[in-house]
């Protein structure tokens, strides 16, 4: 074997393990999709939504822990976006370069890798005792806000630096100020990258179980909250509650539950993906 | 070669006519002893000159001899590098605009500038010739549609377009790009048009389009041009600087600097023997 074909043989080789690698992934999703399905699917029909949870299987529901997720999403949005959009933008067009914008950058990129548990701890301390929030979804959603931020900040500053030098620099030479080129040049021209990662970032926190845990969110909980200082379940937590629970019944509840989950979070990561595609053809 | 340059009668006659010059008008851009650093390199080393209005000065050198950095002094583009200093004076029309008080927005608006890969906004024709009003706050509409059919008549661009300003300045070809790019620049009404290599990225019958007007706007404007091209210095500027390692080696009319260099230097740039 000469050398060429030796090189060829690694090639294939590599190929091989390649495919190999990334069938090993798809296929245990697959199985674990599958799973869930046919355990579940039977279970999920209108009653399954908008029924409350209850001490029988049969009658129970997903409809406050669905609606705790929603309120808990949707305030942690309004957190999260502007703060962590403000954040980023700050790092990457005012703070350049500085020694505070480095200790920050690593910090932040620290934060990203602190487990989630952490902050749960951290939101318990500081939202529900000193700031006096109680076990409320304002709590849950600052919680939430926190442990995402980074995310949010990181996938801005990338966004950021994808858009041309030479459109700043054209926008500067016309007398736009800093502020006028972010506005009109720099964020219409990153939104879809800063939006895909928001996404992305929601819809880790919608999946977040433990600092919600953590913070007291409640595994029963027999209304819907009205405001944000009610008390509040979320369907991770719902899910974990039932499939600690010994009778089938609410095995079977809990892989509905899932699926009803998976659905929400493959809708958020595809208007994701829907917003990177058509922000990129935007730009050719 | 070095004998017939330094013929000292034809060396007088080239000094009393900047002389003579230079005393009609009053210099539109005036630098005096500029030094320039990044960090610790002296990129320009203690430059003076003044430019006249009307007039198309290009500066040609070899690559990083500081030209495309003097230039962006006028408009203060440099101000974002890192490790930029300045030391100097830089008077345009009178003023001096490095100092503290200056409105840099509003220098820009005096000077504008075109840019070496033209740049258009991702966004309509008709947007991109806008921007720079809209930015002022100027929300007459009237006023902004007319401004953009005067800018894009004046760049040769309207003809072309005026079925389609809703189309994006990004779908036009190179050539048109960049006429689009100076269009966007007139609309602000600078006096002065700062242009780093405005063709380098162009092909030659676009190039033409280009010079030729950059010849038409010397009527309305005062026009510093970066080349690297000789014939297009030779060809299209009253006034040519050379520059060489941060200095000013030469700054003529362009006819003695291409036909009579002083300086062997300058002689040995613009005949090809380096850079």
């Amino acid at each position: 074997m000469n050398n060429i074909q030796k090189n060829r043989w690694k090639d294939q080789v590599f190929k091989f393990w390649g495919i190999f690698c990334t069938v090993i992934g798809l296929v245990l999703l697959t199985i674990f999709i599958g799973d869930i399905l046919i355990d579940g699917i039977r279970r999920i029909d209108w009653d399954f939504i908008t029924d409350l949870p209850s001490r029988k299987a049969e009658n129970s529901g997903i409809y406050t822990a669905l609606m705790g997720s929603i309120w808990i999403l949707a305030l942690t949005t309004i957190i999260a976006f502007p703060v962590g959009v403000a954040a980023g933008i700050y790092l990457e067009e005012y703070a350049k370069n500085n020694k505070l914008a480095g200790l920050l950058e690593i910090n932040i990129s620290n934060l990203a890798g602190v487990p989630s548990i952490i902050y749960g701890l951290l939101g318990l301390e500081v939202f529900v005792r000193i700031m006096n929030l109680g076990a409320s979804v304002l709590a849950g959603s600052l919680t939430l806000s926190l442990l995402i931020l980074p995310i949010v900040i990181v996938s801005t500053r990338e966004a950021i630096k994808a858009v041309p030098q030479s459109i700043k620099d054209a926008s500067f030479a016309l007398g736009a100020s800093k502020w006028q080129t972010i506005w009109h040049q720099i964020l219409p021209a990153s939104g879809g990258g800063i939006l895909t990662g928001v996404i992305l970032a929601l819809s880790r926190a919608v999946g977040e179980t433990a600092p919600l845990i953590v913070v007291g969110a409640l595994a029963y909980v027999p209304f819907v909250p009205q405001s944000p200082m009610d008390e509040f379940s979320v369907m991770p937590i719902q899910i974990f509650n039932w499939i600690s629970r010994p009778q089938a019944g609410f095995i079977e509840n809990a892989a509905a539950a899932i699926i009803i989950l998976l659905g929400i979070t493959f809708i958020m990561n595809g208007i994701a993906v829907y917003f990177r595609n058509k922000w990129q053809k935007k730009w050719k | 070669m070095e004998i017939t340059m330094e013929n000292p009668k034809k060396k007088g006659v080239v000094l009393d006519s900047i002389v003579d010059t230079s005393l009609k008008k009053t210099p539109k851009i005036e630098t005096k002893n500029i030094k320039v650093w990044y960090e610790e390199f002296n990129a320009i080393k203690g430059i003076s000159m003044s430019i006249k209005p009307n007039t198309v000065t290009a500066f040609i050198g070899p690559s990083g001899c500081g030209k495309s950095t003097f230039l962006r002094l006028f408009n203060r583009m440099n101000d974002y590098v890192d490790g930029f200093s300045l030391e100097g004076k830089i008077k345009i029309n009178g003023q001096n605009i490095y100092k503290k008080n200056v409105n840099v927005e509003e220098l820009r608006k005096e000077v504008g500038m075109v840019f070496q890969k033209p740049n258009p906004f991702p966004k309509s024709i008709f947007d991109n010739v806008a921007y720079g009003l809209k930015i002022q706050g100027i929300k007459d509409k009237q006023l902004i549609n007319d401004r953009v059919i005067s800018s894009l008549k004046q760049v040769g661009l309207w003809e072309e377009v005026k079925d389609d300003l809703k189309k994006s300045g990004l779908a036009l070809s190179g050539g048109q790009q960049q006429r689009l790019c100076i269009a966007r620049t007139l609309a602000v009404e600078p006096s002065i048009i700062l242009m780093d290599e405005p063709t380098s990225a162009l092909d030659p019958i676009s190039t033409a389009k280009i010079e030729e007007l950059i010849f038409q706007l010397k009527q309305k404007y005062t026009i510093v041009i970066v080349t690297h091209n000789m014939q297009q210095a030779s060809r299209i500027s009253d006034y040519t600087a050379f520059f060489y390692l941060g200095e000013l080696i030469e700054f003529n009319k362009t006819k003695n600097i291409f036909t009579n260099p002083e300086k062997k230097q300058t002689e040995n740039y613009i005949t090809g023997r380096f850079g």
